[in-house]
């Protein structure tokens, strides 16, 4: 059924992702239909150009909506729903209730400084957008906005992509930049309708940071750097990923002064954008002195000294006019420089001011590092490795464009485009350890490419013109006109050059086409599900959808005291909260390891242990994932390891050998005793002994791991079971009072 | 008239309920207590122990332990507020009654006094085990003691213990002092040491044993000394009492008014101290002393009466609890000066002992500590033979909002100075620099 909804989508992206690349050849077309009008040719692009980016901007929105036609207009995942709870707490109570919220509904009993530990940004811009609207009396509820405001700024990211394109090469480019980004699978994994993360607007505000400090680099205004500067302070507040722009733009300028290109627009983008980006981001609470502290932002305040260093002996080049004595004076300064920035830094990193890096930024340059020290960090999914099928399919064509780019952007080397073949280089680096920085490589990926396609096919129509009007090549291609011309003068040698271009051209068209179609189907079957609602397939293909997180989230809502504290594994903690407005021990904010670490020991020890632990926390309920019915395999069976591995990180009590069999993880009578009892294989499994969950298997089938249970006769003592959803995927405990003689 | 004699007929439907439902938490003395007996002359043997118990306005119904019509609660409704089993051969109790639902009588809130005696049957034992008290396992040992016993134990086998160690709580046994010893036949019983509800009440002396007293020694007898508990008392979470005697004699009427020599003590008593010690007992298992109630928690900050949603860190607070003492027959202020309160969050950042003003009203203040979080007020109130009190109210605690720090450091004046004196001076050296020649 599913499947018969793509044609009709997929119809508007392919057409215009193939018009946006169309660009050039169609201006030779469409120029004879627009005679008429009388139309000079630069109105005539200018009109193009307006409405293909017009078209782009309205795909990059409505290709992000497969979800709520699929679904419904709803938060997604877990992040968005702390998201969305803090923007209606915003909207609600106004902005400095918000800044200083201490919310006691999380992390029981410590509570959570909300407005100190949040980037604020996302919320901020939602309730903005919100109010802009009930201004102009358009009466929205804060949810729909917050489930279009990764859509929007997607499609904003389009428009900053053509400038940032026409920037480093031309409009060309720019153009096939915006209808790539709009569409390409790795930044649509993170905006589509409902993923209300900050990433979702944080895309955008990286993106502008870069266009305008190049913009200022090559220009060397301080209007551009100043706007730079607050692009980064949108960035600040809005995704802790500003550091990759804290680092990046430092090593961009130190790689131009190494290359000798260091200019005064450099000096004054750069000190301009770095003070007051620096001044600017220390207002946000969460980041506040890290600028001038932590370890991470250091390397930008050495390139800015460096940078007034290379000043200072600019100047005394400029007043010195012997070279010798220079030569002796640049020794000297150089030498105390470097020992008294060595000095500092020692000093301030063993006094303890300057914080050591962290461990998520240790864990990106050295990709084993979480596994081995911090297992919070390598839990997380999203923190994994790439493998080379996720590049494949986020990528697709792009990948193969990208080395081509590079070798355009060498080939036409600037300020510009070392920026760009810099931010790709490094950014493609993260993307290979760690899966969620995809994202963040994708604007770079999709600007090199489009230069890749840009370059190709104009070189390519240029050809296909010259060959009828060869004096006028030189004149009217300013851009890329050394590269036409040679091709001129080939153009006399080769016979089949115009078919060969066609074919070629025609080449680049089915690969745009087939990019086209295969972001819309990724876009449609993979990353349009909101997973808090699961869908599966019937027997007969009919879809089947597990509505059992909100069930259970409601029952919490509508069935427990309103000062129920509910356990559960950290991943539910937003969710529990969200939707079911209870207290929670642990949450997706993972700030206290000792924490999380308590309730993976209570998990993985037997329910005497565990009832000790809970009764610590003062824990009414227990709340477990189980996919063993439904056949979901991201269950917290599944999870179990990681709790054995967190908890026994802090109590090493919790070994994790003793919940394995030589090595291995199994829940079948071969487990492991441990296994068998802890509390959560208990939890799981209460009375699933007893159900036939597939035809033709015993009792206790387990379809998320395929094997029939090991323990089908469990008791629980302290804690009772309060609910089950339908579809078993969430099951509820009540954590009973201590005996009444005993 | 109709309307009139309407409102009244429902005014006093429901008013019936309260009416005929004495024992409650504004009341918390039994009433209605049902006495099960194995043999209905026990209650003649036993009159002394159950007159006084009526002469104090308790109800006594008394029951064969085999009646067939034994119910402890109608269509969900209790109905008996206390009960005494003196049927310590009983196999079977009559009717529905078993040792589950007496448990759950107990669970109820409601009291048991359970008397076992030399051979008491599994039953009993079993009740007995459910309120955390192990009786010896032999059915036919008894506690002998060869130095403590009665002198006029004229059958030479020192079983008619005369015992004095008594617990000291003027909760559970009265302010005046049991002088004469409590004499004792019957079985002994030990503690089950995880329970940390149930307490000795009459213990044996460290020369006592528990064996078959007719038969020959052949091995070490199991329990020994003070390890043997002659009566216990169980107080639950819920504050429903239970007394476990091991002698059903030490209730009757013949040992209540007998004299008592204690082997081996010059001191003759005229009278043994097994009626006081009953009579006691049975004010404190039937609530008519030692049963506290608490108001609820109030806390405001100071100046204030309301009671915030909140508290910032370093607050100065007020807290104040009210704590009753039953009298038998009204409440009356309680009076002590060990009641603390805890300022809780996994562990207590501050306790303090509470101040009382002698008329029920305990209080004291405090600051909030440096810490934010969700705290607790906890009043943790364990006091030997009184009923637990065991209270908490949650509130959070916030860090200072943005606003409330200290607008201007006058350490810091130095370093504002430095600062307008640099815009100052950049202004300045603005103007020279760009107009100057």
């Amino acid at each position: 059924m599913g499947g018969k909804q793509d044609p009709t989508a997929n119809g508007s992206p392919k057409s215009e992702s193939m018009g946006a690349k169309k660009a050039s050849p169609d201006l030779l077309n469409s120029s004879f239909s627009f005679k008429s009008l009388k139309l000079k040719t630069k109105q005539q692009e200018l009109l193009l150009r307006v409405s293909i980016l017009g078209l782009v901007y309205v795909l990059a929105f409505i290709a992000r909506l497969f979800s709520v036609l699929r679904y419904e207009s709803m938060i997604h995942e877990f992040d968005p729903y702390f998201n969305y709870r803090t923007t209606l707490y915003l909207t609600e109570k106004g902005f400095y209730e918000f800044w200083n919220w201490f919310d006691s509904e999380s992390w029981y009993p410590l509570g959570r400084i909300i407005g100190g530990t949040l980037y604020p940004g996302l919320m901020v811009t939602a309730a903005l957008i919100y109010w802009t609207l009930r201004f102009l009396r358009f009466f929205v509820h804060i949810r729909e906005v917050c489930v279009l405001t990764a859509p929007f700024f997607a499609s904003n990211t389009t428009i900053v992509a053509y400038f940032f394109g026409k920037e480093i090469w031309d409009t060309g480019a720019g153009l096939v930049a915006a209808a790539l980004i709009a569409i390409c699978p790795g930044y649509i994994s993170r905006s589509v309708a409902g993923s209300y993360d900050n990433e979702a607007v944080a895309i955008f505000a990286l993106l502008l940071t870069f266009y305008l400090f190049v913009k200022a680099v090559k220009t060397g205004s301080l209007s551009w750097a100043l706007g730079s500067a607050f692009g980064y302070f949108y960035m600040v507040s809005a995704w802790g990923g500003y550091v990759f722009i804290i680092n990046l733009v430092p090593l961009y300028v130190l790689v131009l002064l190494i290359t000798g290109r260091y200019s005064m627009r450099l000096y004054v983008a750069y000190n301009c954008m770095y003070i007051l980006g620096m001044l600017l981001a220390m207002q946000i609470r969460f980041v506040g002195f890290q600028h001038v502290q932590s370890g991470e932002h250091m390397g930008a305040m050495g390139v800015f000294l460096l940078m007034q260093v290379f000043y200072f002996l600019d100047w005394v080049k400029y007043q010195l006019n012997d070279t010798k004595l220079f030569q002796t004076f640049l020794r000297i300064t150089v030498t105390s420089a470097i020992l008294v920035g060595g000095i500092a830094l020692g000093v301030g990193t063993a006094s303890g001011y300057i914080s050591p890096w962290t461990g998520r930024f240790y864990s990106l340059l050295d990709p084993t590092y979480a596994k081995d020290h911090i297992p919070i960090i390598a839990s997380v999914s999203e923190h994994q490795p790439t493998a080379w099928s996720s590049f494949m399919f986020d990528y697709h064509i792009l990948l193969f464009l990208f080395p081509a780019g590079l070798y355009f952007c060498f080939k036409r080397l600037s300020d510009a485009t070392i920026f760009i073949v810099m931010y790709g280089l490094t950014s493609l680096y993260f993307a290979g350890v760690m899966v969620r920085l995809i994202l963040v490589a994708t604007p770079a990926v999709c600007l090199i490419s489009a230069i890749a396609v840009s370059a190709t096919v104009k070189n390519l129509t240029s050809l296909l013109r010259t060959k009828q009007k060869v004096p006028q090549t030189g004149s009217t291609k300013g851009v890329g006109s050394s590269k036409s011309s040679s091709k001129v003068t080939l153009d006399q040698s080769q016979p089949f050059q115009k078919n060969g271009a066609i074919a070629l051209l025609v080449g680049v068209f089915y690969l745009l086409s087939r990019y086209a179609i295969h972001c819309t189907w990724v876009t449609s079957e993979a990353y349009s599900s909101p997973s808090i609602v699961l869908a599966a397939r019937g027997a007969h293909g009919n879809r089947i959808i597990f509505d059992d997180y909100r069930e259970a989230y409601y029952w919490l809502r509508q069935n427990t005291p309103t000062d129920a504290k509910v356990m559960s594994w950290w991943d539910y903690g937003y969710q529990i909260t969200a939707m079911g407005n209870r207290t929670v021990i642990v949450d997706n904010n993972t700030w206290n390891n000792t924490h999380i670490a308590t309730v993976g020991r209570a998990m993985s020890s037997y329910e005497d242990e565990a009832y000790d632990i809970m009764r610590s926390l003062d824990v009414n309920y227990v709340l477990v994932v189980f996919g063993g019915v439904t056949g979901y395999s991201s269950d917290d069976i599944n999870k179990f390891l990681w709790m054995v591995r967190i908890g026994g990180g802090v109590y090493p009590v919790i070994k994790e050998p003793d919940y394995l069999v030589n090595g291995e993880f199994r829940v079948d009578k071969g487990a492991s005793p441990k296994m068998l009892n802890c509390l959560m294989y208990k939890l799981c499994y209460y009375r699933f002994g007893e159900l036939v969950t597939e035809y033709g298997k015993p009792t206790g089938y387990d379809r998320a791991r395929g094997v029939e249970i090991g323990n089908k006769d469990i008791k629980l003592e302290h804690l009772e079971e309060a609910y089950t959803t339908s579809n078993w995927i969430v099951r509820i405990y009540r954590v009973k009072p201590p005996t009444n003689r005993l | 008239m109709m309307n009139l004699s309407r409102s009244v007929a429902l005014i006093s439907l429901f008013l019936l309920p309260l009416l005929s439902f004495s024992f409650s938490v504004d009341n918390p003395t039994d009433r209605r207590v049902l006495v099960l007996l194995d043999d209905l002359s026990l209650k003649s043997s036993h009159s002394i122990f159950f007159s006084t118990l009526k002469s104090r306005g308790f109800d006594l119904d008394f029951k064969l332990a085999e009646d067939s019509k034994l119910a402890l609660q109608r269509y969900g409704q209790y109905l008996y507020d206390g009960l005494i089993i003196f049927a310590p051969s009983t196999e079977r109790f009559g009717g529905s009654l078993d040792s589950k639902s007496i448990a759950d009588f107990v669970d109820s809130g409601r009291d048991l006094i359970l008397s076992a005696d030399t051979s008491a049957s599994d039953l009993i034992r079993g009740i007995a085990l459910e309120c955390g008290v192990d009786f010896d396992e032999d059915s036919s040992a008894m506690v002998i003691d060869h130095s403590s016993f009665s002198v006029s134990d004229v059958d030479g086998d020192h079983t008619l213990i005369a015992a004095d160690d008594l617990v000291k709580s003027h909760a559970i046994l009265g302010k005046t002092k049991i002088e004469a010893p409590v004499l004792f036949r019957g079985v002994a019983h030990s503690l089950n040491p995880t329970n940390n509800l149930v307490l000795k009440v009459l213990s044996a002396s460290p020369s006592a044993y528990s064996a078959n007293p007719s038969s020959k020694l052949s091995s070490p007898p199991q329990l020994t000394g003070s390890a043997i508990s002659l009566v216990s008392v169980m107080q639950a979470r819920n504050n429903a009492r239970v007394v476990i005697s091991g002698s059903l004699q030490l209730f009757s009427d013949k040992l209540f008014r007998s004299g008592v020599q204690k082997a081996g003590s010059p001191n003759k008593y005229e009278k043994s101290g097994n009626e006081q010690f009953a009579t006691e007992l049975s004010k404190w298992v039937f609530h008519e002393r030692g049963h506290l109630k608490a108001g609820s928690l109030v806390h405001h900050r100071v100046g204030e009466t309301d009671e915030p949603a909140i508290y910032r860190i370093k607050d100065d607070l007020e807290f104040s609890v009210e704590i009753l003492e039953w009298s038998g027959k009204s409440w009356e202020p309680y009076v002590a000066d060990d009641v603390q309160v805890q300022f809780y969050m996994m562990s207590p950042y501050v306790l303090k002992t509470l101040s009382t003003d002698k008329k029920g009203l305990f209080h004291t203040s405090f600051k909030v500590p440096d810490v934010y979080g969700v705290f607790q007020f906890k009043v943790e109130y364990e006091k030997l033979g009184y009923t637990t009190l065991s209270l908490s109210k949650q509130i959070p605690v916030r860090p200072y909002r943005h606003n409330e720090y200290e607008r201007f450091i006058p350490t810091a004046y130095p370093y504002y100075g430095a600062c307008f004196t640099t815009m100052a001076g950049f202004f300045v050296f603005s103007f020279v620099y760009l107009y100057h020649k």
